[in-house]
């Protein structure tokens, strides 16, 4: 009883959560050693780290979507702003004797340029944010491609090669990067009010106006923050690979950042805001992927599989199934109550 | 080239000889004139755009030919547009150009300008791409053979190993005719030996950070490289992206795990000089030789084939330094 209570209540953190474990069991036994972790070289070492490691540069950008989403918008741009703050990393690396600090804030401010543009688009000129945030979409990855001049630019860096692929602490470097700016953001908009206002005004700009929320300069500050989030992604992808590739450096991302936002049970409508749950839905995305790749199923069906585990997640956590598994409970336990002659107390018909 | 390019086309023009309309416009625009009489051929050249390395070298190449023959080249940068390729030949139909160069961004819809150019009597040679329309409207197809290179890689790969390897591989963007081709050479090839086989094989999607994680993910399912003796890469930038994986997982490309990959990118040269990478083939750039070649056998009326293979050759580690200097 008190169970189906606490089942109840946080079905809907429990669905992503439980979608995740069972993806990692059904890979694990397709495939032997998933689960294994060992130590190589003083750090971890197995599929499991490398889930969190890819999973990355994903989990920043969709940090920052969680946040956009949040205020009813979208940001489309975060793939081209990856591209771009990619490239500047590596041209002011290759080009300059800039000490790298410098160059890593360079590339920073240039993504929250981009968000700050994306930001006055929506919410100075009112343009609908799909359609502001497609034309950083369409012209950043040119942009990138004239930093970069169309080349793969390579670059060496120690510091740029740590936070790509160094370890601390036996995880890698980049993990933790993407722990402290998780930590950050749950912190300031759960701790503070921000959070709440981000969401008043997702939920209802004009009501949230009239109590007196600086609206614009939230949407703007959104903006920016996801503007921020991508070029911290863009940065570590780029010394991922010690080079910017302008033509496919976070080519789609901003779709699988969307698609873990909506996961975590958000609507695309705004008003609400799920950090946790969102890296959640980013760790369902990249468990899938990773586990596609070490499966050794064809190629072709690749795309396939992952969007049909995909649907069947979202399937499992749309308000209608739930509805139904409520309500097939409800049933069994009044069958079981009547059977044995015990009267309904009417917890059984309680509404989630 | 774009005020030209904007002049609409004159089928008309086609029941002239080449040298009338010449002629004509050589009245209308003397400064045509000036430029296309002091050359011995006069050749448009419709390029893609310039999205890669190797097309804006495909690029240069040709131009270098053009000019060492002493041809004037027009040369038309389509940014990835079909519009803009048609455009640009019926540009080169109006001007009466000897040959065009087409280098196809897609492969359908080329029918209708194939015409045209066939009624003007100019021929229009295909670079490194072909096209889905009838052979008889276009006079050649200059490109690379993928199945040969695939054939190549395997054949080498055959000939280091003795025969006996497990092999995984990169394949390319799934679909792409690079990939698909690529792949049945090889296959086709380690098919004679019973002791090679491909033990896993995934899609890197042609970029190092695909190439980067499908290896990843390899060494891990496969335990390591105690049971991978070589990796097969569609193209360079995936195998780069594998010997960065490789590093990181402890595990030495060449010593413990050979490397062979196709295009020949600079990159890919400064890996084999650090004896990080065994060898690759080259995706030919230099295709201006005998497409013009091609051009000036087609009006001595002698016959061309319809696919003329301009295959690179393998490169290995011992030129890799000098190959990179050049092309860096």
């Amino acid at each position: 009883m008190k169970k189906n209570n606490f089942l109840h209540k946080h079905q809907k953190t429990l669905a992503p959560l439980l979608s995740l474990v069972l993806i990692i069991l059904i890979t694990a036994s397709v495939t032997p050693g998933f689960l294994s972790i060992r130590m190589v070289d003083g750090h971890l070492f197995g599929s499991l780290l490398d889930i969190l490691h890819r999973a990355t540069p994903t989990a920043l950008v969709a940090l920052g979507m969680a946040v956009v989403i949040g205020t009813r918008g979208i940001d489309l741009s975060v793939g081209a702003v990856i591209a771009i703050s990619g490239a500047v990393t590596a041209v002011l690396t290759v080009n300059t004797d800039w000490p790298v600090w410098v160059v890593i804030l360079c590339a920073l401010g240039t993504g929250m340029l981009c968000g700050l543009w994306n930001g006055i688009l929506v919410s100075v000129f009112n343009i609908q944010p799909i359609v502001a945030t497609l034309i950083l979409m369409v012209a950043g990855r040119g942009i990138a491609q004239m930093i970069t001049e169309g080349q793969i630019v390579t670059f060496h860096s120690d510091v740029l090669d740590a936070i790509g692929n160094g370890y601390f602490l036996a995880f890698p470097i980049r993990v933790w990067i993407a722990i402290g700016m998780i930590a950050l953001t749950v912190l300031v908009m759960r701790k503070t009010a921000l959070g709440l206002f981000i969401e008043a005004v997702g939920a209802n700009v004009r009501a949230s106006r009239l109590v007196g929320i600086e609206a614009r300069l939230l949407v703007l500050s959104a903006y920016v923050f996801s503007g921020l989030c991508a070029a911290m992604s863009g940065i570590i992808l780029a010394a991922d690979i010690r080079g910017a590739d302008a033509n496919n450096a976070g080519l789609w991302l901003e779709l699988d950042a969307i698609l873990a936002v909506v996961l975590a049970g958000a609507s695309l409508a705004g008003g609400r805001i799920y950090l946790l749950l969102t890296i959640v839905g980013v760790l369902i995305i990249q468990t899938l992927t990773t586990a596609i790749l070490t499966s050794g199923l064809p190629v072709q069906y690749n795309l396939v599989v992952k969007a049909t585990i995909i649907l069947a997640v979202l399937l499992v956590q749309s308000p209608k199934t739930r509805q139904w598994i409520s309500d097939f409970f409800t049933k069994k336990k009044r069958a079981a109550n009547s059977s044995t002659g015990k009267a309904d107390t009417g917890k059984g018909s309680e509404k989630p | 080239m774009q005020a030209l390019s904007v002049r609409p086309s004159l089928p008309w023009l086609g029941a002239f000889k080449r040298k009338a309309v010449l002629t004509t416009f050589s009245v209308l625009l003397p400064v045509l004139s000036a430029s296309a009489m002091a050359a011995d051929l006069t050749i448009g050249f419709s390029q893609i755009g310039s999205e890669s390395g190797w097309r804006t070298s495909e690029t240069q190449s040709i131009k270098a030919e053009a000019e060492r023959r002493g041809y004037d080249l027009k040369f038309s940068d389509a940014q990835q547009k079909q519009e803009n390729q048609i455009k640009a030949v019926r540009s080169f139909i109006a001007q009466g150009v000897d040959g065009i160069l087409l280098a196809p961004v897609v492969e359908t819809g080329w029918d209708q300008v194939l015409k045209e150019a066939q009624r003007a009597k100019i021929p229009v040679v295909l670079i490194d791409r072909g096209v889905a329309a009838d052979p008889s409207l276009y006079l050649t197809k200059v490109a690379s053979d993928f199945k040969e290179e695939g054939s190549l890689a395997a054949s080498w790969l055959a000939a280091k190993t003795n025969g006996r390897c497990n092999i995984v591989e990169l394949q390319g963007s799934v679909g792409s005719s690079a990939a698909i081709d690529r792949k049945t050479g090889f296959d086709a090839v380690i098919g004679n030996f019973p002791n090679m086989t491909i033990t896993r094989s995934q899609s890197g999607s042609f970029t190092r950070a695909g190439g980067k994680e499908v290896m990843e993910s390899f060494l891990k399912a496969e335990g390591g490289a105690k049971n991978i003796c070589a990796l097969f890469a569609h193209n360079d930038d995936m195998a780069l992206g594998a010997i960065l994986a490789m590093k990181e997982a402890g595990v030495k490309p060449t010593k413990d795990i050979l490397v062979v990959s196709i295009d020949a990118v600079p990159d890919i040269f400064k890996a084999m000089a650090d004896g990080e990478a065994n060898a690759t083939i080259e995706l030919n750039p230099h295709l201006g030789g005998p497409a013009f070649d091609a051009i000036l056998a087609s009006q001595d009326g002698k016959k061309v084939d319809k696919w003329i293979k301009a295959n690179g050759p393998l490169y290995l580690p011992d030129t890799a330094a000098a190959e990179y200097a050049k092309r860096k």
